[in-house]
């Protein structure tokens, strides 16, 4: 069986498709290739088909495969494919069996082709040539792959040089796009003499980007073979870095600063200190006295090493005299990106009842025990974890002058750790639940769920029962500030502001 | 007398090679059929690799290196000595262009030491974008380096011309940032990158109305830290990593083994870390995202928090936990097969649907490519049982590179 293209998968199924059908083995056909063929013999003859041939089927990963192997430059690919198209007739299966030596074949060739259209993509360096048609440049391009790819490498040339004319010249055919047509011959090329001015900052690129400091000359070649060398304007550069670079890593070392720094950065250095300055004369031990300027202390608030890890300090929001605050146990993965409270899935929960119950949300203080989220990473995911004792204490500074500038009537606490923050006391939320408690800041709060508790349970008829009870809490708290029955407290006197701690290396 | 382009373009590459990444891959899929100039696929390219064996993708370069801070381990900060340059925005662009046309590069990577303001230089940096996209039509790929001081219009307008976005967050604790970036402060950057993930979330989210997905940084956002010029030691690195990945939906880590600088600061350690230590950050980082290792597994064969140097993370850990070994490699689970030293993501595919034909031997390992000599003392497989391999009190030296003995000159 003689081909005319080097690389044509068309022709080579049309030609396997007759063989098959003729019921020819593999080791009968003989697959040669010719390009003196192409005007003057007869074509090959085939055997006509056999008696009760069925059109055959291949799995369509092996047209895949043969579209990438007819390109490669041994001239054994056609057989190979051949015997493979021939075995997938009895056992199909043999196509996702990669240890079978003639896949294994197809596979190492398929990958040579691919990473050979990839060179090409990468190292193909264009040179631009005189003259212009109408508004496009015009470049010309000298490369030597190492299979027949030039005709399945070019679209990606010509989507991606669309607005300029060019031609990409190789021993193994070229390509070419003209005013938008694309053209593509298998004729051999010859190697053009051509030269590019931008090709000296190229260069000096190439040289200036490279770290003398890290020479790693092997791994660079497993990447760019020295076979590419030739046609690369950069590659040139290499002996003489390469030779160079242990002594220009060494004067770097070497050269401490002998000079003063510049003149400009002293003056900036004073500026610096300044505004330093300024800024810890405002920090040092002011107490809030308005929710805003507690807001600017909190955000740099670093008592705990909560907020090594943590993205922001979640503060509390809604009017500055609140008749019900909302407290809750700690701002969530979405919370901490937002910095609002109750944001995240539990927030829209909150939300969609405080609305069936026709409560406003902004007219509720709504706010966090703990102002930072604490969490564990697990792959692309932030897994929520409960404050401790600790983290809670730490925290009970901000709630405190928080509840002592917003003075509201009534404290909703949204499971144990609001219950713990509030009270001081370890306690379990179900018996607690629907109670009203006192609390240290001289407030009183009524228990409930918190509303992450019922996403969590998984039970439907267990969640509705809760919800329920949730909104009932809810709407009793919202009732109980509006008839009058809860007063605001006295004022009570502000702690002094604790130390601050530097989070540890962890 | 002013500097020439070329002159110009030596100080500010040269300014710009500490940053590590260079990669120009995941973004959408777009080429200048319909006009203009350029194409991005799944895959980057990378056009030339550096005799430091790094990729050369993108025209990686400062607009300027003038800088208002002063981090110790940067050659640009405002006390280093270092000759100083600036491009305009149009030098830049022309550079990018002409570059582009000849497939010298994938496209550009733009960062800027910070001049006068947050807000005045990265409104010069989202200049360059979008004049190359809406004046001169650039389909290429563009990464800008974010300055988290920004104000949040013009995060907004970068996210819509950049494919990708980075914020660095230079060392890996708050502490070490303090300490030897004074400037800095940890939770904007922090902040930063939260705003970053929220804006990459709701534009993959298509609208309502027209179901066409908004633009924002479609190749996402990725950061870069520095190791070995701070006290922290690899868990801590990891644990950080682990934490800006879980947290704001990284793309990449890259971690950069401090490098000698001209013009160092006495702030900085004098020795230098080992690239291996570099390379094996790198190794640990891919085991946590790809083959479902945790952070704490990695890091707990030794007491003090490094990795081995001499040991890859992955065949460290397989032979501090020898009692789960061997594995049979006709029946492991593919989490399993995961954790043997030797074996890939591509060869465990590949070994899970071949099995399901028949019994596989070493023969057959070997024939999809897999080192046998690596994997056989972990692996049990048709007719071939590693015997008592695993308990062998050497196991650690048949891995581990064997001294070279030198010879007279």
């Amino acid at each position: 069986m003689c081909l005319h293209h080097a690389a044509d998968l068309g022709e080579w199924r049309d030609a396997a498709r007759s063989l098959l059908l003729a019921g020819m083995p593999p080791e009968e056909v003989e697959w040669s290739r010719s390009d003196a063929d192409l005007f003057g013999r007869a074509p090959t003859e085939v055997p006509p088909p056999g008696q009760n041939a069925t059109p055959p089927s291949v799995p369509r990963r092996f047209l895949d495969l043969a579209e990438a192997v007819v390109c490669h430059s041994d001239p054994g690919r056609f057989s190979l494919l051949y015997r493979t198209l021939w075995r997938l007739q009895d056992d199909p299966h043999l196509i996702g069996f990669l240890p079978d030596p003639d896949m294994q074949r197809l596979h190492r060739m398929e990958k040579s082709v691919r990473r050979d259209c990839h060179k090409m993509t990468a190292f193909v360096r264009f040179r631009e040539i005189a003259g212009r048609s109408g508004d496009r440049r015009r470049f010309v391009a000298w490369f030597e792959p190492d299979h027949h790819v030039v005709a399945r490498t070019a679209p990606f040339f010509a989507k991606r040089f669309a607005d300029m004319d060019w031609m990409i010249l190789t021993p193994k055919g070229s390509a070419g796009l003209e005013n938008g047509q694309l053209a593509l011959s298998e004729k051999p090329a010859a190697r053009p003499d051509l030269s590019d001015e931008t090709e000296g900052l190229w260069r000096t690129y190439y040289a200036s980007i490279f770290n003398p400091a890290r020479l790693k000359v092997k791994a660079m070649q497993a990447e760019m073979p020295k076979k590419y060398w030739k046609n690369l304007p950069e590659a040139s550069l290499i002996p003489a870095l390469v030779a160079g670079a242990g002594q220009r890593a060494a004067d770097m070392v070497h050269r401490q600063r002998e000079l003063a720094a510049p003149a400009f950065h002293d003056r900036l250095a004073a500026r610096r200190s300044d505004t330093r300055e300024a800024a810890q004369t405002e920090a040092a031990g002011v107490i809030a006295t308005d929710l805003d300027e507690l807001r600017r202390h909190a955000a740099a608030c670093t008592r705990c090493p909560l907020h090594c890890n943590a993205t922001r300090t979640v503060f509390g929001e809604g009017p500055p005299r609140a008749d019900l605050m909302v407290v809750g146990e700690q701002p969530g993965d979405i919370e901490d990106l937002t910095g609002r409270p109750f944001t995240g899935p539990a927030g829209q929960l909150l939300d969609r009842t405080l609305a069936e119950l026709g409560i406003e949300r902004k007219k509720l203080w709504l706010t966090n025990a703990v102002k930072h989220f604490k969490f564990v990473a697990r792959g692309k995911k932030r897994l929520h974890q409960s404050p401790n004792r600790g983290d809670i204490d730490h925290c009970r500074w901000w709630l405190k002058r928080e509840i002592e500038l917003v003075r509201p009537k009534l404290i909703l606490a949204l499971g144990a750790t609001a219950v713990e923050s509030l009270t001081g006391k370890r306690a379990s939320v179900t018996p607690l639940r629907g109670q009203l408690i006192d609390t240290l800041f001289g407030v009183r709060a009524l228990v409930t769920w918190h509303p992450a508790y019922l996403l969590r349970l998984p039970d439907p008829t267990r969640a509705a029962a809760a919800a329920e009870l949730f909104r009932h809490d809810i709407g009793k708290a919202s009732e109980m500030v509006s008839t009058g029955e809860m007063v605001p407290p006295a004022g009570i006197e502000p702690a002094t502001f604790g130390l601050q701690n530097r989070c540890s290396t962890s | 007398m002013k500097k020439t382009l070329q002159e110009r373009l030596a100080i500010l590459a040269d300014a710009a090679k500490y940053d590590a990444s260079c990669a120009s891959s995941g973004t959408e899929k777009r080429d200048s059929t319909r006009g203009g100039i350029g194409s991005t696929q799944g895959s980057g390219i990378c056009h030339a690799y550096a005799p430091d064996g790094r990729c050369i993708s993108l025209l990686k370069i400062l607009l300027t290196n003038f800088c208002i801070y002063d981090c110790a381990y940067c050659i640009n900060r405002s006390s280093s000595n270092v000759e100083r340059a600036r491009f305009t925005p149009q030098e830049v662009i022309w550079l990018t262009l002409e570059f582009y046309r000849r497939n010298y590069i994938e496209g550009l990577f733009l960062s800027s030491g910070i001049i006068r303001s947050a807000d005045y230089t990265m409104e010069q940096l989202v200049r360059v974008a979008r004049e190359l996209r809406l004046s001169h039509g650039f389909r290429g790929y563009i990464h800008l380096k974010t300055i988290p001081e920004a104000s949040v219009g013009l995060l907004d307008e970068a996210g819509l011309y950049a494919d990708r976005l980075s914020i660095n967050i230079e060392l890996p604790t708050d502490n070490g940032i303090a300490e030897l970036a004074p400037e800095k402060e940890p939770g904007q950057i922090r902040r930063a990158m939260g705003d970053l993930r929220l804006r990459i979330e709701d534009a993959s989210e298509p609208t309502k109305v027209t179901k066409r997905r908004k633009r924002f940084a479609p190749a996402g956002q990725s950061t870069q830290m520095i190791v070995g010029a701070d006290g922290a030691n690899d868990a801590t690195i990891l644990g950080t990593s682990s934490r800006l990945y879980s947290s704001y939906g990284l793309k990449r880590v890259y971690y950069s083994a401090f490098s000698p600088i001209p013009d160092a600061s006495s702030r900085l350690p004098p020795a230098r870390p080992p690239l291996m230590r570099e390379h094996r950050l790198y190794q640990a980082d891919w085991l946590y995202r790809f083959y479902g290792f945790g952070i704490d597994e990695i890091t707990s064969a030794r007491p003090d928090g490094m990795l081995d140097l001499d040991l890859d993370p992955k065949l460290a850990w397989a032979l501090a936990h020898r009692e789960d070994f061997p594995v049979d490699v006709n029946r492991a689970s593919r989490e399993m097969l995961l954790r043997v030293p030797g074996l890939g993501t591509k060869s465990v595919s590949a070994i899970i649907a071949a099995r399901r034909q028949r019994s596989l031997g070493l023969d057959d390992l070997a024939r999809l490519n897999i080192s046998v000599r690596k994997v056989r003392a972990f692996l049990c497989a048709r007719g071939w049982t590693p015997l008592r391999l695993i308990d062998r009190s050497d196991l650690r030296d048949l891995f581990t590179p064997q001294p070279e003995q030198m010879v007279l000159l």
